[in-house]
């Protein structure tokens, strides 16, 4: 019954028109950072790393597909959540808005299944969503600047990662990427089944993601002890992999994190669709 | 001896502080078409969806083919085919996709081909491909009794199944639960306002109002065939009562209105009262036999109230 209903769920997805909204968001976004790129990349680059061409003697093209890439991710992390969260937030409310919540709680399919088959249907849906924005950053972005090393900027300096090197991290990246926008999925989808409508749940989230990422980024005592607790802390985690050494304790730490909001975030929407009187 | 199929007993249930439903109670036998009637806010829909498990009622049990509905949900629902208030389904989806995804999630087995069929026995044939947000109200009624339909169920419970049929369509489905009834062997819980529905086709009912159980039983026995309301527009409406008074004494409640007589009687004797009102030299511009059910359900309300 589970595969059954997760089926069922991924059609639903599939057949709504705002399913593609995030897909093409993201092609159209992505197509004018590529296009600024190739226009003006070069300027961008030499702007960043004017400050060290005094020390340091860059050779080679700084500019490539793989720093593109990491440009991108960087500057889309925290808006791709608000996209997943535009087709997850409506998974349960769009149900209940529509009426047809009250004909699949008729049928013999247990609430925990017919939940627990959304869930997974919104992380096929964040898992395909992870695939494009990883298509259109780096496949596409080495098609049309080519390959090379990865120079990053972090806090401690300039980090230069061979070529060679390069791959796993990004495979890495966007399993991260993926965790942690399942994890914002999961808030969507937790949301949705308190709401009876479908906005309320998508602008929830919305709103959560850009509270956390203002107390994120106030460096305040007040906030401190919250910081590591919160999902946007731990969104871009996905940084750590770039640096050298990798500091694996702190991405398996923001791992747990995510995963542990995962679950909690399920566990939630459990028991309130378990407990709910369908009244729509 | 009748298999009893529902069973529901002392079943109450509040919404912040407003009881809907308190201590209801009913049976439906096997093969009942079950008239289930009750003003707006009476707590038919309410009942319903304890019955379907769409609601967790506060106390009170319910018992579906012999068993509790709360530890054997999956099972009952299985031979449950429901419409419950008005069919809603997935508007950006066709006819067929509907029936095909409810049908995955039925607990039995149907085929696309019996998708088909039920499309076409519903009167939907030729438009199963179309998306549901283009079905008129009609339309959306008739996918919602294929849904209904479809997996086979034992009991059908039908919310208001004739609202926004046009008068063929009511026929229709009067027809329809008729024939699953007697032909099938199914059971139907219908809930309507449309008295003369349940009247001409429920063979027990019950009314509820205020969340109460008001009146259970067969509607023969409830509507007591022998006795009914009739009304005689006359042009002398007290000379008419003094004299069918003096004549019948099998009448009761008899009362001279302004321009009618209303009676309560046996309505073979209207014969009998017209000929005789006639030799009288009064007038007769009508004579109406008020429709029973009505009546009744009206009578037993207000007594309630």
């Amino acid at each position: 019954m589970f595969l059954k209903s997760t089926y069922n769920e991924i059609i639903k997805i599939v057949s709504k028109p705002r399913s593609y909204i995030g897909f093409a968001a993201l092609t159209v976004i992505i197509s004018i950072i590529l296009l600024a790129m190739k226009a003006d990349g070069e300027d961008y680059i030499s702007f960043v790393t004017a400050s060290f061409e005094q020390t340091l003697s860059f050779n080679g093209k700084i500019l490539n597909g793989n720093l593109v890439a990491f440009i991108i991710l960087q500057m889309l992390i925290i808006h791709v959540p608000l996209l997943v969260a535009l087709v997850t937030g409506d998974l349960v409310s769009g149900e209940a808005s529509m009426g047809t919540l009250r004909f699949m709680g008729t049928k013999p399919i247990s609430r925990i299944t017919f939940i627990l088959s959304k869930f997974f249907a919104g992380a096929i849906y964040t898992f395909f969503l992870t695939i494009w924005l990883a298509f259109l950053a780096l496949i596409i972005g080495q098609w049309v600047f080519g390959t090379g090393d990865l120079i990053v900027l972090n806090s401690d300096g300039l980090v230069i990662i061979p070529e060679l090197d390069i791959s796993w991290r990004y495979v890495y990246g966007f399993c991260l990427a993926f965790l942690s926008l399942f994890s914002i999925a999961c808030m969507s989808i937790c949301f949705s089944v308190f709401s009876e409508n479908s906005i309320g749940p998508i602008v929830t989230t919305m709103a959560v993601i850009i509270l956390f990422t203002i107390i994120g980024s106030l460096d305040v005592p007040l906030f401190q002890s919250i910081h590591p607790l919160l999902i946007t802390t731990h969104m871009a985690s996905w940084r750590s992999l770039f640096e050298m050494p990798v500091p694996m304790e702190d991405i398996f730490h923001s791992i747990y994190i995510l995963l542990g909001h995962i679950f909690f975030f399920i566990a939630i929407a459990l028991w309130r669709f378990n407990t709910k009187d369908i009244n729509t | 001896m009748e298999k009893e199929l529902v069973k529901i007993s002392g079943l109450s249930k509040s919404f912040k502080g407003f009881k809907a439903l308190d201590n209801v109670s009913f049976k439906v036998f096997k093969n009942d078409v079950f008239g289930f009637l009750g003003p707006n806010g009476a707590g038919k829909s309410t009942s319903l969806r304890c019955m379907l498990s769409l609601i967790k009622p506060d106390s009170g049990s319910i018992e579906i083919f012999g068993k509790p509905l709360n530890k054997n949900r999956s099972e009952i629902l299985k031979n449950i085919g429901s419409i419950i208030e008005k069919p809603d389904f997935y508007t950006y989806l066709s006819a067929k996709k509907n029936l095909e995804l409810i049908a995955r999630v039925s607990g039995k087995n149907v085929s696309r081909s019996e998708i088909v069929d039920i499309l076409d026995f519903v009167g939907l044939k030729g438009r199963e491909s179309s998306k549901f947000k283009t079905f008129s109200h009609g339309m959306k009624q008739r996918l919602g009794i294929a849904q209904a339909l479809m997996h086979n169920p034992e009991l059908i419970i039908l919310d208001e199944p004739t609202t926004g049929l046009d008068p063929q369509g009511i026929i229709d489905i009067r027809n329809l639960i008729l024939k699953l009834s007697q032909q099938q062997g199914k059971t139907v819980i219908l809930s309507s306002h449309q008295l003369s529905e349940i009247e001409l086709i429920a063979n027990r009912m019950v009314i509820i109002n205020k969340g109460k159980t008001v009146i259970e039983g067969k509607v023969s026995e409830l509507l007591n065939n022998e006795e009914m309301l009739v009304k005689i527009q006359v042009d002398n409406p007290k000379k008419c009562l003094e004299i069918i008074k003096a004549s019948f004494d099998q009448i009761s409640e008899a009362k001279a209105m302004q321009e009618e007589v209303e009676m309560v009687m046996n309505p073979k004797l209207i014969p009998e009262i017209n000929q005789l009102i006639t030799k009288n030299n009064i007038r007769v511009f009508a004579i109406e036999q008020k429709k029973k059910l009505e009546d009744y359900f009206i009578k037993t309300i207000q007594s309630q109230n």
